[in-house]
């Protein structure tokens, strides 16, 4: 699937947006717990955005195409994580405290000057994500760098900002969101464009999120970290690949990217070649065609296809499927001929852009979105029939879209938008990414316009004392950990494990409270925990304070160490309580009295089912007899030396 | 930019005014500022507000993040330029439409329509028919607009004499000709507007719409925009020629009600769907579709019927909200200081403890007008059910059933404007001019709907609140 490609010489450049959850108890501008995600509504409530002006008494760009697509907007409720804020109904509480103060301990981290006053904006969002339009948001910490391959990475800004809506559907002109998401604090942290290869990206993305996750004062799981990746080829432009899930995606995005952009530049010359050499030198013609493919074979040219459409998708007429009467729409691209087939990124072409573009800002979803000339589905009479209608001469191409009147003819200036955009280069745009490394228009790139103050907010001092106190408690920094854990002899692998999943934490928690030996420790947290886990234990909940217990036991009692799962499986179930009640119910750690003889007498005797006559068979067999009892009172070793002392040297166990 | 002397160092004090002044760097100035950290900022120099410290300087980033630099850490600040930003909204001229109805909005102050101005966070308001067509383009569908700026006032600081400017300015638009009229007003104090305007506007031909936000235009999900076309839409073509305001039914965008003047209050202090129409039920449903009017019976729209303006007042009256324990010298102190009429909002069914009453006697002695309404604002005052009630009524108190305290407030300052004569201020207390009182509470009239209630967390699951 990979074009090879030199990234050096198609000028690659890339640079991050980190996104991180921060762990508090609440949310950042209202008492809502944080975290607390629901599956059910109990409330619902529906909305519009409309643009705001602009300073220069202008729409924002992106503000005004998301007021085209003309959504409604509804937000499913749960009493349980969201309060008269995430409505827009009450204005912001205070910035949460507590939020704050991870941010800057986030940015210490990250190596950054601490802001002296925090002033919050508003980001404005019209997609609905976040219902009052606007996204909360305040630099807390600039000019920040870590160690990355030799080099430095710089860190240009990190903020603390809201979290918003998650999608739960979108579905034509509907668009549905859940809130409890909405208000959760999360920190963005902004690299500098210092990226410039597609694995640049992915080590570069692991290392913040490590950096991020030492402190244990951030959330880790499922979309607890998003990154959007900013790739640009020379001649391109920022393109923002928004909220990907996972490091490993961002190779493949960002080789995508780079690909696509170099086609589209080469797209621009050809424009440019065939005299097409501004936006104003594209142009379009439509008309409805409904009734000249009236009886098409292909289903969604028809009124009933489009019908079967909406009633399979529960669309209502004039509110998730558009305003007015079905209608085919066939637009003459002038002297663009062949121009759709012309490669962008990896397997796609130019007409998957139209596609994207129609499709979020047209509110016209039904697949293919759109067809032309070079993919025609139907019968070459049909696409003959069209073409006359349309007056198309040999060098113009012809596309072809379908749905309720009003969005056909918000698609065909979209089209022609996109096209005017092509004789520029590469739009600055927000693209989704796919799992397969694709990805899709999503909106148009945000500039600063869309940046103002929060009139809701004051701001607030953050004070030398109050950023130096959480120097003081800092955590240690990952390249400082790993070094450390490495010298012990853990492998990379599994420390980075630790780091990512916070285990790190109480690795150090226990070597430095309870005197546990930090290999053995490493691998139990960062390799052995792994499988209880997998096994479905609550491994995660377990206290610090169970832990640091249950490891002082083990430091006082070694033979303890043999019992180690069924402690762990008993302090996942009994979260909070301390193992000692465990250990000291099963009388583990304890000898019993006169172990040795009954273990003589048992020796005698016992014979396994089909002697083979072996030593080894007497032995395992004697073992498994016995241990049962023994396990986690006597060291196994010394049972078998017991039964068979000629056994040394061989350890069993861990 | 109004102020004729500008401060180039706008809202800076102190150190931080110090430290600027020592840069040679004004409020807009473009400049690279570096703190002892090695930190740069480029960007905007802010103005910014006097009742923050004097410690920190605002800029404004090339991204359109603010940031305030503190002074002790500020090791430069080199200017790289001037950008003083001039805010004007832009005009389109609002179309003409001969068929269309011809619709005034006066102007009190409240923004209903504005936009921000995207340095600062400050807000302008949009107002002229070009503005508020740049803003609401759908307003040219509905009306030909022409709009009056009266006063600029936040809706707390109204008051009587802008009370009686805007019942004149009414005159004078149904004079000219006013198909309908819409008044913007912030929300606080919309209630107490839309109640004198029932007293002082009386008999329109046309409707009287009062209309504001309880979201600033200058956010993208503002109930701004859809209140004014809802506004404009019952000016131009509803049927209900009374004193009304018009605002968001749920919180969603769904509708607007039309409440009656006398009848409404606020009753949330954030939400959209905050006034409600009292011990009633609303006028009428409005949305960009049409109306449907729901019941209660109202004033028509008639243009050959004749306004009548009365905006006589005496201002010297006021709300008594009792609480246990109040001291009667309160009492006293209010006769003593000159008060010609006391609103009381009782406990319950109209009631103030007995330590209170020989006050009262004495301040009604005196030559006080003194009326009972309820602080439970749904129900009516019936100080007949229970000694203490008869015992008030003994005294001279007059009980206003199911009048809102606020419009009670209104009332007596409108008739005390008429007479002092107290037989004659309780007569005209008491006959309704526009349902201030209403023989009967609907039992639909009263519906806190309480959450949590199976039945109605049912209820509101189906609906968009
Ligand atoms: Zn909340």
């Amino acid at each position: 699937m990979q074009q090879s490609i030199d990234y050096t010489e198609i000028g690659l450049i890339a640079g991050l947006e980190v996104h991180q959850q921060l762990l508090t108890k609440t949310k950042l501008f209202c008492r809502c717990p944080s975290g607390l995600y629901t599956t059910e509504h109990d409330g619902t409530v529906l909305r519009h955005m409309r643009p705001t002006l602009s300073e220069l008494g202008e729409y924002d760009g992106t503000a005004l195409m998301e007021f085209k697509t003309k959504k409604n907007i509804i937000y499913l409720l749960h009493e349980s994580n969201t309060c008269t804020y995430e409505t827009d109904d009450t204005p912001p509480f205070l910035i949460n405290q507590e939020a704050v103060d991870v941010a800057i301990e986030q940015c210490l981290m990250l190596g950054c000057d601490i802001v002296d006053e925090l002033h919050i904006a508003r980001k404005q969002y019209l997609d609905g994500s976040i219902p009052t339009g606007f996204q909360r948001t305040a630099i807390v910490g600039v000019n920040g760098r870590l160690p990355f391959r030799g080099r430095e990475l710089s860190i240009t800004q990190v903020s603390v900002e809201e979290d918003s809506c998650r999608e739960v559907s979108d579905n034509g002109h509907l668009i549905v969101w859940r809130t409890d998401r909405l208000g959760v604090p999360l920190i963005e942290t902004v690299t500098g464009p210092d990226l410039r290869t597609p694995d640049e990206v992915e080590e570069a993305i692991l290392l913040v999120g490590r950096v991020c996750r030492s402190t244990g004062h951030v959330r880790v799981g499922l979309g607890a970290s998003r990154q959007d990746v900013n790739v640009s080829v020379r001649g391109g432009t920022r393109v923002e690949i928004k909220g990907v899930p996972k490091a490993g995606w961002a190779p493949a995005l960002v080789h995508g990217e780079a690909i696509r952009q170099v086609n589209l530049l080469q797209l621009r010359d050809e424009l440019h070649q065939r005299g097409i050499k501004s936006p104003e030198a594209i142009t379009i013609d439509h008309r409805d065609v409904t009734r000249i493919l009236a009886s098409s074979e292909i289903d969604f040219f028809r009124l009933e296809g489009w019908d079967r459409f909406n009633e399979s998708h529960d669309r209502r007429e004039g509110f998730e499927s558009g305003k007015g009467p079905f209608s085919v729409r066939a637009v003459r691209l002038k002297s663009l001929r062949g121009t759709l087939e012309h490669p962008t990124q990896p397997d796609l072409t130019f007409a998957h852009e139209l596609q994207g573009r129609v499709r979020v800002i047209s509110g016209l979803d039904q697949p293919p979105i759109m067809v032309h000339d070079g993919s025609w589905p139907g019968a070459a009479a049909e696409l003959k029939a069209l073409r006359s209608a349309l007056h198309c001469e040999a060098e113009d191409a012809l596309a072809v879209i379908w749905g309720a009147e009003e969005d056909t003819l918000t698609a065909a200036e979209e089209i022609r938008l996109r096209f005017a955009d092509a004789t520029l280069g590469v739009p600055a745009e927000t693209r989704q990414p796919f799992a397969d490394g694709h990805t899709n228009f999503e909106r148009i790139l945000p500039g600063p316009d869309r940046m103002y103050p929060d009139t809701d907010s004051p701001p607030l001092a953050l004070g030398r004392d109050r950023v130096a106190a959480l120097q003081e408690k800092l955590a240690e920094p990952p390249w400082e950990r790993e070094e450390r854990y490495s010298a012990a002899g853990l492998p990379r692998n599994t420390i980075h494990f630790l780091i990512r999943r916070g285990g790190a934490r109480l690795v150090d928690l226990v070597v430095n409270e309870a005197g546990a030996d930090l290999r053995s420790t490493g691998f139990f947290f960062g390799e052995r925990l792994k499988g209880l886990r997998r096994a479905g234990l609550q491994v995660d909940d377990i206290t610090d304070e169970q832990w640091l217990s249950w490891f002082r036991l083990m430091s006082s009692q070694p033979v303890l160490a043999e019992i180690l799962d069924e402690v762990v499986a008993w302090m996942a179930r009994h979260l909070g309580n301390d193992p000692n009640a465990f250990v000291e119910g099963g009388l583990y750690g304890s000898e019993p009295k006169d172990w040795r003889q009954h273990l003589r007498k048992i020796a005698i005797g016992a014979q396994p089912k089909n002697p083979d006559g072996s030593q080894s068979q007497r032995l395992a067999f004697l073992m498994g007899l016995v241990m049962p009892n023994l396990r986690g009172r006597i060291p196994a070793q010394e049972v078998l030396l017991e039964i068979d002392p000629g056994a040394n040297g061989k350890r069993d166990g861990q | 930019m109004n102020e004729t002397v500008k401060d180039p160092l706008k809202g800076y004090r102190g150190a931080a005014r110090a430290k600027l002044a020592e840069w040679k760097v004004r409020v807009w100035s473009d400049v690279r500022c570096t703190n002892s950290a090695g930190s740069i900022f480029e960007g905007v120099v802010l103005p910014r507000s006097e009742t923050f410290d004097d410690l920190h300087i605002v800029l404004k980033l090339r991204t359109g993040y603010n940031v305030g630099v503190h002074v002790d850490r500020v090791v430069s600040i080199e200017e790289l330029g001037y950008k003083e930003a001039f805010y004007k909204i832009p005009e389109q001229e609002f179309p003409k439409r001969p068929s269309l109805p011809k619709i005034t909005l006066l102007g009190t102050g409240g923004t209903i329509a504005s936009r921000l101005d995207y340095r600062t966070g400050a807000v302008i308001p949009a107002f002229t028919p070009g503005e508020l067509y740049g803003a609401v383009p759908e307003l040219a569908d509905l009306s030909n607009l022409t709009t009056r700026k009266i006063f600029g006032v936040f809706s707390e600081n109204m008051g009587w004499e802008q009370y009686v400017i805007l019942a004149e300015e009414i005159e004078r638009e149904i004079a000219a000709g006013a198909d309908g009229i819409v008044v913007g007003h912030g929300t606080d104090t919309m209630g107490h507007t839309a109640a004198i305007l029932n007293f002082m506007v009386q008999d329109s031909p046309v409707p009287i719409v009062i209309v504001g936000s309880q979201r600033s235009s200058d956010r993208p999900s503002s109930d701004a925009a859809l209140n004014l076309i809802h506004a404009v839409k019952t000016a131009g073509e509803g049927d209900i020629a009374e004193v009304q305001i018009c605002m968001f039914g749920p919180t969603s965008d769904r509708y607007g009600l039309l409440h009656r003047g006398t009848r409404c209050r606020k009753m949330h202090s954030s939400y959209r769907s905050t006034f409600r129409t009292i011990s009633d039920i609303p006028l009428a449903v409005v949305n960009r579709e049409g109306f449907r009017y729901l019941g209660p019976e109202y004033l028509p729209r008639d243009p050959n019927r004749r306004v009548k303006i009365d905006t006589a007042y005496d201002n010297r009256i006021t709300i008594l909200y009792y609480y246990p324990g109040m001291d009667p010298d309160l009492v006293d102190a209010l006769v003593e200081k000159g008060y010609h009429g006391i609103v009381i909002a009782g406990t319950g069914l109209g009631h103030v403890n007995t330590p209170l009453y020989p006050a009262l006697e004495r301040a009604i002695k005196a030559g006080v007008h003194i009326v009972m309404t309820v602080q439970t604002l749904w129900g009516y005052a019936q100080m007949y059910v229970y000694d203490t009630g008869r015992d008030l009524l003994d005294i001279g108190i007059v009980p206003l059933d199911n009048m809102l305290p606020e419009t009670a407030l209104m009332k007596l300052g409108w008739v005390l404007g008429h007479t002092h004569d107290h037989d004659q201020v309780m007569e005209m207390m008491r006959t309704p001019i526009n349902h201030e009182i209403t023989p009967r509470e609907p039992h639909n009239g009263y519906l806190i709907l309480q959450g949590g209630l199976p039945e109605v967390e049912a209820w509101v699951k189906g609906h968009w609140k």
